[in-house]
């Protein structure tokens, strides 16, 4: 049962993925990524990592997403003619990319602890949102002062960046 | 039965969609959503190993979970800031083609 949850998440996962790549409209290439992003908070889920789970639906799925999508809108790309496909640069991209997969398959393969199955999680310990705000508060509060000093920046840095008049 | 292999596998095939996406393709749009493939394989691999080396406790590791965390908080950051980069570069050049954008070619 776990197992079959996992391949489907999984398989829909890297099949959006690739699509990603593979279409041509931006806009599909952004629908595909919101339903690979969607399965991959499924896959979080399947680890029992709920919070980073609907984290990643929020976030990613809803608004790092309605960004890309925005963006796409402003930009206007449909007028955009078909280019001819680079011979070269696909093969020397794709010998890449399989040489890449080849190296992850080895690797995990000869991974000391790769075939551990899932350890089993106590009963009655609550919710995991409790416990990671407990770890952010009490381990990883300078963290979460200084990401916060991050996102002011970059919002100020994106109000520049678009204004009008660049200079 | 899940193993900890699988979800590395699984992990590693999102990762070489989204490097796909920018060795493959010109459109600076479809190279960033490739550098977000990337970020979240890498989060993967970060909530697997988190739930298969459980604590004394017999809890997951939640250490990797908060580096999870504060790696989708800086990754919102940078789509904000580079979605902007290309607005302001496609006011200036009126194109999101990666070859069009040869100002620095010697």
């Amino acid at each position: 049962m776990q197992l079959a949850i996992f391949w489907i998440f999984a398989f829909f996962m890297v099949f959006f993925g690739a699509l990603v790549v593979l279409l041509r409209n931006p806009v599909s290439s952004a629908m595909s990524l919101v339903l690979s992003f969607l399965f991959l908070a499924g896959l979080f889920m399947t680890l029992d990592a709920f919070f980073i789970g609907i984290i990643q639906v929020l976030v990613y799925a809803g608004a790092v997403m309605v960004l890309f999508l925005f963006i796409i809108m402003l930009l206007d790309l449909k007028s955009e003619k078909q280019r001819k496909l680079k011979v070269g640069a696909w093969l020397g991209g794709g010998a890449v990319l399989a040489g890449f997969v080849y190296t992850i398959l080895h690797v995990v393969g000869r991974m000391p602890g790769a075939e551990q199955a899932m350890p089993v999680l106590p009963g009655g310990v609550g919710s995991d949102v409790a416990r990671i705000g407990w770890v952010l508060f009490e381990r990883y509060n300078m963290p979460l002062q200084v990401v916060g000093v991050l996102l002011l920046v970059a919002t100020v840095g994106v109000v520049i960046l678009s204004r009008k008049e660049l200079k | 039965m899940v193993t900890l292999g699988h979800y590395l596998v699984a992990s590693g095939l999102l990762f070489t969609a989204g490097l796909a996406g920018v060795l493959l393709r010109r459109n600076i749009l479809i190279i960033f959503m490739g550098l977000e493939l990337m970020l979240n394989a890498a989060n993967l691999t970060l909530v697997a190993f988190s739930r298969f080396h459980v604590g004394a406790d017999g809890l997951p590791d939640y250490d990797a979970q908060l580096f999870v965390f504060f790696i989708i908080t800086v990754a919102a950051a940078e789509v904000a800031v580079g979605l902007a980069i290309i607005v302001a570069l496609f006011r200036a050049k009126q194109t999101v083609h990666v070859e069009d954008l040869d100002n620095l070619r010697f």
